[in-house]
């Protein structure tokens, strides 16, 4: 388990204080004290760690924020960001001494521009929430995390979220024009507007996966897309992970970008298939999703041309879907991998490195042999086009040897991919989960020069503290 | 002025210990294709350049990855990338025709002022494709940020700080970029004659639609002029590119030909011509200037470009209009109060600018891009001096006592 700083006894005991002056700066239900309602704000997507926050405060502007903020500030007390709590790395696990601040009422959207092709949304907005209210004009907003109906576009900038159209269409970072944050003193800052390059260093680009070390974002300009006029999805099933992973490789080559590469192992196709049952080959070892946009006679080229790249690589199946229909039964049982997997174990950590593409089959074939030392079942899906891997680790969380044994897992399996040259996250963010494994990917001198830029921002380390950094010289740079 | 040339990056973490032990300023540069024109000038004892840190030291043209050390020119790497088909994202801009640079500029240079060409508007910024750097900060610890892969969460992200950090955090010592495959081929859909407002209406429809546009500029008619392949137009020009496989190109440049109908009739400019116009555009060619002008870069809505068009004629300069109207390349003489008058229409845009050539006592005399809010200002000076705690790696170059 990971070790959380112990609590401020000060904190503690000011609680009845603390919180009456909270109730002060926003409306009357938007302090949440009671134990029975704080119960549902204990953890997020990594539900492995769970602990009931000092309190919750849901403020409805940013001049509450500021408020609130300020108030924590003045008062020595640790803030931890809140979305829609999905994040798979304990990016919004509260801490005893700390105020979740929620953004969930912040959820209007204030401008949709198509001219210029960019909305403004306040954090509390959902990923899907964004698409769905452009949609009709045929617009979308491009990153497409697994969790996007449910998850918050503050999330998604504080964790620089991406997706499986991220290959085409970048990810969070790369579709943002401007933020509106408050500091941890209370200051409200507008970073960036509706231009596309900023003037003054890059705070867009520092803040976006920032996770909530550097300030609080309330509002969000994003860049809207124009949608192509179709897509259209083939599967290929492969006899080797390494005859997928050339086929791959033969496809960049080519000079083709799919707008989704996916990549899914064995076990991950059998536990889809049987969730699904989308049709997946059962024979195969390896299999991908290909997707490709454009008219239908573009989707016919450059299909005809995949499918022909394909070929080379002795495949034992190629299924071009030939409707919308059929591509999203070829999309169902990836987009359902996580509750596929969740039907055969009770529960399993969901790992998120990258890796150069080369190094796939030999990573997979690593994992394998760690799955069998464990005694632990994985199940492998794959960004295939970006390099980011997503090892589904199967445990049962009523057993604590099971639950130890599958995080000591998950964290060979993390510097495994900085072995081969990789990092240890490519899209769920480091949160408390791979806080400890930072010293693999960073050596002191470069975690104290991310530290002092922390400090920058937020001189008593108060914002989301015990998250991203290893634990012991944070408690010194605070102190 | 004592210029330091060294070629291995421990070298350059020496010098600048060194540097720093006794707060020397030193002025960063690489092959001073821009450091002499750009921003403000830096008053400093020594200049360092990275110039001879040079070499590709990975290329990986599947994984579509590749690393060079900062004083890599960066024609090297785009003729190494075009040996295997692909390119570099943002098409950056050669500006040394347009700041007076002789010598090649190099990958460091490129980066630390985050230069885009016209395919910024679709395919994202020069700092959207820095997936790794090492660098060197002001006490002389070499750091490195990012990697060599596509994706990439872990800690904060350094690469795009230091990317358009012009040299005032850490020196650049090796980039390692994200790069795609060429396009097969390139159109363009010109229209002629439209004044700058609905010349940008037209590339809002244009980039509206689903045909995957990635170059939209305005020319107006006098630079139009300056480039061979728009001249028999003789009037002002909206340019729309379109870069994909070859039959994507012909029907793609089609459907907006017709969806341009309204606008007026299109002709369609095909692959050799296209290619030489918008390297036309990324390079500036098409804006005129004396060698008295001072030239700015304005970054707008797109809508509102053509307003910057507007007060820009009122002084009786040139420009044209990029990134489908919302970066506008700027001459006019070299005066602070035509220094005024532009950076006023881009606060009234709610833009920003930079002041990217002027005689440098004009140049330290200006806000050479916008003077940001006091608490933002606080922010910038703890992270600069997070990262160069005695302020001298190119001090003043951005803000003045900074």
């Amino acid at each position: 388990m990971i070790e959380l700083p112990p609590p401020k006894p000060e904190t503690l005991a000011a609680r009845p204080r603390l919180i009456a002056g909270l109730r002060a700066l926003v409306p009357e239900d938007g302090v949440i004290a009671e134990a029975l309602c704080l119960k549902p704000y204990e953890t997020d997507g990594l539900a492995a760690y769970r602990q009931v926050p000092l309190a919750v405060v849901l403020p409805e502007t940013t001049e509450q924020v500021a408020a609130v903020l300020r108030f924590c500030h003045e008062n020595g007390v640790r803030v931890v960001p809140r979305g829609a709590g999905t994040s798979l790395s304990g990016g919004a696990l509260p801490l005893a001494d700390a105020v979740v601040v929620g953004l969930m009422r912040m959820n209007r959207i204030l401008d949709i521009n198509y001219a210029d092709r960019y909305a403004v949304v306040q954090a509390g907005v959902t990923n899907i929430g964004i698409t769905d209210a452009v949609r009709e004009r045929g617009f979308f907003y491009a990153p497409d995390p697994s969790s996007q109906l449910a998850c918050m576009i503050g999330g998604n900038v504080n964790m620089n979220s991406g997706g499986a159209h991220c290959l085409k269409y970048g990810v969070t970072a790369n579709n943002l024009l401007g933020l509106r944050i408050v500091t941890i003193a209370g200051e409200i800052l507008e970073i960036g507007g509706t231009h596309l390059d900023a003037a003054g260093y890059d705070w867009l680009g520092l803040l976006t996966g920032s996770e909530g070390q550097l300030a609080i974002v309330t509002e969000i300009t994003v860049r809207i897309l124009r949608g192509p006029e179709g897509a259209r999805a083939m599967l290929a099933a492969f006899r080797a992970n390494e005859v997928a992973g050339a086929c791959v490789d033969a496809i960049i080559a080519s000079g083709i970008i799919p707008v989704a590469l996916e990549f899914m192992d064995r076990p991950a196709i059998h536990a889809c298939e049987a969730f699904a049952h989308a049709g997946y080959p059962l024979d195969a070892e390896a299999m991908l999703i290909i997707e490709v946009e454009g008219s239908a006679a573009e989707q016919d080229d450059l299909l005809g041309r995949i499918r022909a790249i394909c070929e080379r690589f002795d495949p034992i199946s190629l299924k071009v879907s030939q409707s919308a229909e059929e591509s999203a039964a070829i999309w169902k049982g990836r987009k359902g991998a996580f509750g596929a997997v969740g039907r055969i174990s009770p529960d399993y950590l969901c790992m998120d490195g990258t890796i150069p593409t080369s190094r796939l089959p030999e990573v997979l074939r690593r994992i394998g042999e760690m799955s069998e030392s464990y005694g632990l079942k994985v199940a492998n899906i794959f960004h295939a086009g970006d390099g980011n891997l997503h090892p589904l680790i199967m445990f049962d969380a009523n057993d604590p040897e099971s639950f130890h044994s599958a995080e000591t897992f998950g964290a060979d399996i993390l510097k495994l991919c900085v072995e081969v040259g990789g990092c240890l996250t490519g899209e769920h963010g480091v949160g408390v989960e791979k806080r400890d494994l930072m010293p693999v990917q960073f050596n002191a001198r470069e975690l104290d020069q991310q530290r002092r830029i922390k400090t920058a921002f937020d001189p008593d380390w108060l914002l989301n503290t015990a998250k991203v950094f290893p634990l012991k010289p944070d408690i010194a740079h605070a102190a | 002025m004592n210029a330091i040339a060294p070629e291995a990056e421990g070298e350059i973490a020496d010098v600048i210990a060194e540097a720093h032990a006794h707060a020397t300023p030193l002025a960063l540069v690489g092959n001073e294709t821009k450091s002499n024109a750009m921003l403000r000038p830096v008053q400093a004892a020594a200049t360092l350049t990275l110039r001879n840190h040079a070499g590709i030291s990975l290329y990986a043209p599947k994984e579509l990855i590749i690393a060079a050390r900062a004083g890599t020119p960066l024609a090297e790497i785009e003729a190494a990338v075009a040996a295997e088909g692909q390119q570099i994202i943002a098409e950056p801009p050669d500006l040394s025709a347009l700041l007076g640079g002789a010598g090649q500029q190099t990958l460091g240079g490129i980066v630390a002022c985050n230069l885009s060409g016209p395919r910024r508007i679709t395919a994202g910024a020069m700092r959207d494709h820095v997936m790794g750097v090492r660098a060197v900060n002001g006490t002389g610890e070499v750091i490195h940020s990012g990697g060599r892969v596509l994706k990439n969460v872990t800690g904060l992200d350094l690469c795009k700080l230091l990317s358009g950090s012009y040299g005032t955090l850490a020196a650049l010592t090796e980039i390692t970029l994200k790069v795609l495959p060429a396009s097969e081929a390139v159109g363009t859909v010109v229209l002629a004659g439209l004044e700058a407002e609905r010349g940008v209406a037209a590339l809002a429809a244009a980039l509206g639609s689903p045909f995957g546009i990635s170059g939209a500029a305005w020319l107006p008619r006098e630079a139009a002029a300056r480039v061979p392949e728009l001249a028999a137009f003789d009037a002002a020009v909206t340019l729309a590119r379109i870069e994909d496989f070859i039959p994507s190109v012909a029907y793609r440049t089609e459907r907006l030909r017709a969806e341009w109908a309204g606008f007026g009739a299109a002709a369609i400019l095909e692959d050799a011509p296209s290619r030489a116009l918008w390297r036309a555009v990324r390079d500036t060619a098409p804006l005129g200037h004396a060698s008295g002008d001072a030239i700015w870069r304005v970054s707008v809505a797109p809508s509102a470009g053509p307003r910057i068009v507007a007060a820009v004629a009122r002084l009786g300069g040139n420009c044209f209009l990029d990134w489908g109207g919302g970066l506008v390349w700027v001459a006019a003489p070299a005066r602070a109060e035509n220094h005024a008058a532009i950076t006023h229409a881009a606060r009234a845009s709610r833009g920003v600018w930079w002041l990217m050539r002027a005689p440098d006592a004009l140049r330290a005399s200006l806000d050479v891009v916008p003077e940001e809010a006091p608490a933002l200002a606080r922010i910038t000076r703890r992270v600069k001096e997070a990262f160069d705690p005695q302020g001298i790696l190119n001090p003043g170059r951005l803000f003045a006592g900074l």
